[in-house]
C-alpha cells in the first residue's frame, strides 16, 4: 500500500486516489493542430525508473488532483501538492503567512 | 548435446542420473558477433534460436543482466490462447498457438503445453452479443470457438458459483478448446538448450550499460563484461524497454512499465480442468489448477508505473475477491506465493515487434499482459525481422510508429491509457 500525503487532508491509504498518469506532459492548446505536439503529448513517455511526477486524484476525499513524486523502483514518495497552479500558489500564499 | 528421450530417462534412472550433460554452456563473451539480442526471457532466447534455426544465423549472443528466465517469462500465469479479435492480433496468436503445438519436439524439451480449453464467461445479454461477435470472428479466421450456454458451461465446470446470489450471475462463454496452458520456466529452459546447441552464446550475469552507434548506425553494446560489437542489436526486454531505448538516443516510447501481480495456492485434488476468465467492470480474473495441484490465479494490474517485481496488497484483496465470487469453494484456499512482475504496457495494448529509426536496432516490445503466450510467434517474428531487415508479414502492423500514423491496434478500445490494457 502506497500511503500518499495529500496537501488537503493529509496521509492517506492509495487506494483512496486515483492513478493520473504521468505529470510531466505538456498538453498543447486545445485548438492546436500542430499533430505532433498532439501525437508527443498523447502517446510518448518518459517512463523513468526512479523519480516519476504523476497526478493522482483524491476521489474518496477531497477530490483534488495532485501531483505526487515518487520513485517508481523503490515506490518511495517525495512529495505531494496540489496540480492546480492558482490553488497551489494559494497555499503557498497562506503558509507563507 | 544429448538428446533427451524416454531411452535417456530410462537408462540414467538405471545408472544413478550421472549421465546428464549441462543443458546450456556458460561461454565468455566474444569480441564481436552478427547479432546481439538482449535479454534471455522466453522472447530473447526465442528470437535466438529462431534466428539460427530458420535464418542460419548462428554467431548470436544473448545478454542477460540477471539470469536466464528471470524477468516475466517466469512470473506470468502461463495461460496460453488466441482469442483475439483485430487484424493483426487474430493471425498472429494463432501462429502462436500452432508454434506451440509442436514446440515440444520443436526443441526436444517437454514444455507440458496442456491444451486443456479455455472458458471465457460473460454475464449479461450485452455480453454474449460481444462474445458472439468474437467467436465468429475467430472461426471465420479458422481459429476454434465455441458459444457454450449456462448450462453447457456448469456441465464442464460446476464448482463456478451458479447460484442465485451470484456477484457475477453466469449467462454462458466462450469455449476456446485449443488454448490451454504451458509451464513456462520449461519454455525458457527448451529455448535457451535449444538455441545454444545451435551455437548462440547465452551470457548471463551480463548488463546491457550502453548501445555504441556510428552515425544512425547501431555498432554494438557496452556491458558490464566489456564492449561488444555487433552490427544488429535487437532488444527484447519488456519491463525495462524505456531504459534501453534511452541509451540509443530514443528517450520516449509509447509505453509505460507496470506491475502485475500473480499467485498460486496450496496443492488441491483435480478441481478445475479448464482455464476459466472473466473479464467486467468491477472484476478481471483468469484461474487455472497447475499440474502440481496449485489454483493459478490473477488479476488487474497494481495501477501506477512501478519497476518493482513486488505486488501490492489491495489488489492481492481484489484478486481473492474475484476468485471466490467465481469459485465460492476457494473461501478456505490458503494462498502458497504472490509475486509480481513488470510490464511492458503500450499505449493501444498492442506489442511491437518493428525495426526503429536508427538503423541495426530492433524492438520487440509493449507486451502488455499477452507476453508468454506470444512467445514463439514473436521470436519467430522478431527473428525474421533481424535476418531480412523487415517485418514479416504477420508483425508487419506492430511497428513503432502506427501511433503516430493513427493506426493503432486498440483491442480492448480503452484510448491510450496504458494502465487500462
Amino acid at each position: 500500500m502506497l500511503r500518499i500525503p495529500c496537501p488537503f487532508c493529509g496521509e492517506r491509504d492509495h487506494t483512496e486516489f486515483s492513478y493520473g498518469g504521468d505529470a510531466s506532459i505538456d498538453y498543447p492548446p486545445i485548438d492546436s493542430t500542430d499533430e505532433k505536439a498532439w501525437f508527443e503529448a498523447v502517446f510518448l513517455r518518459d517512463n523513468p525508473r526512479g523519480p516519476h511526477k504523476e497526478l493522482w486524484q483524491h476521489n474518496n476525499g477531497c477530490r483534488m488532483w495532485i501531483v505526487v513524486e515518487r520513485d517508481t523502483m523503490t515506490h518511495e514518495i517525495f512529495s505531494a501538492v496540489p496540480a492546480h497552479p492558482g490553488v497551489k500558489a494559494q497555499l503557498e500564499k497562506e503558509a507563507a503567512k | 548435446m544429448t538428446r533427451y528421450s524416454a531411452w535417456s530417462v530410462i537408462k540414467n534412472g538405471l545408472t544413478g542420473q550421472k549421465g546428464w550433460d549441462r543443458a546450456w554452456r556458460d561461454p565468455e563473451p566474444k569480441e564481436s558477433y552478427d547479432v546481439i539480442i538482449v535479454g534471455a526471457g522466453g522472447h530473447g532466447l526465442a528470437t535466438a534460436y529462431y534466428l539460427a534455426k530458420e535464418h542460419g544465423m548462428r554467431n548470436v549472443a544473448i545478454l542477460e543482466k540477471g539470469y536466464l528466465g528471470g524477468g516475466s517469462v517466469g512470473r506470468n500465469t502461463t495461460i496460453v490462447r488466441s482469442n483475439y479479435m483485430l487484424p493483426g492480433n487474430t493471425e498472429f496468436y494463432e501462429f502462436s498457438v500452432k508454434l506451440w503445438e509442436q514446440l515440444s519436439h520443436e526443441l526436444n524439451y517437454n514444455v507440458m503445453f496442456s491444451q486443456r480449453g479455455q472458458i471465457v464467461l460473460y454475464h449479461s445479454p450485452a455480453a454474449r452479443d460481444a462474445a458472439a461477435r468474437r467467436a465468429n470472428t475467430m472461426r471465420m479466421n479458422g481459429i476454434d470457438a465455441e458459444m457454450l450456454t449456462r448450462d453447457q458451461v456448469r456441465e464442464r465446470v460446476p464448482h463456478l458459483d451458479f447460484s442465485d446470489s451470484a456477484r457475477f450471475p453466469i449467462f454462458g462463454a466462450i469455449l476456446q478448446p485449443r488454448a490451454g496452458t504451458v509451464r513456462h520456466d520449461a519454455v525458457a529452459w527448451g529455448y535457451a538448450r535449444a538455441a545454444d546447441s545451435l551455437g548462440v552464446d547465452i551470457i548471463q550475469n551480463c548488463e546491457v550499460t550502453g548501445i555504441t552507434r556510428e552515425g544512425g548506425q547501431v555498432t554494438g553494446v557496452e556491458t558490464t563484461r566489456g564492449v561488444i560489437k555487433a552490427n544488429k542489436v535487437g532488444l527484447a526486454v519488456a519491463g525495462n524497454t524505456s531504459r534501453l531505448t534511452a541509451m540509443a538516443g530514443m528517450e520516449r516510447l509509447p509505453i509505460e512499465s507496470h506491475k502485475l501481480q500473480a499467485f498460486v495456492s496450496e496443492p488441491l485434488k483435480p478441481l478445475l480442468d479448464y482455464v476459466v476468465a472473466y473479464a467486467l467492470p468491477g472484476g478481471h480474473f483468469y484461474i487455472s489448477q497447475s499440474d502440481k495441484g496449485g489454483m493459478v490465479f490473477g488479476g488487474d494490474l497494481d495501477g501506477y508505473n512501478s519497476y518493482a517485481q513486488r505486488g501490492n496488497l489491495p489488489i492481492y484483496e481484489d484478486v481473492a475477491g474475484c476468485a471466490v465470487a467465481l469459485m465460492p469453494c476457494l473461501k478456505r484456499v490458503r494462498l502458497l506465493r504472490q509475486w509480481a512482475g513488470v510490464m511492458d504496457m503500450s499505449m493501444d495494448g498492442t506489442p511491437i515487434i518493428s525495426k526503429t529509426p536508427m538503423d541495426g536496432l530492433y524492438l520487440n516490445a509493449g507486451w502488455c499482459y499477452g507476453g508468454f503466450k506470444a512467445t514463439p510467434a514473436s521470436g519467430w517474428c522478431f527473428a525474421s525481422t533481424i535476418a531480412r531487415d523487415e517485418p514479416h508479414e504477420l508483425n508487419a502492423l506492430f511497428t513503432l510508429d502506427r501511433f503516430e500514423r493513427g493506426l493503432q491496434i486498440d483491442e480492448k478500445g480503452a484510448g491510450p491509457a496504458p494502465k487500462l490494457h
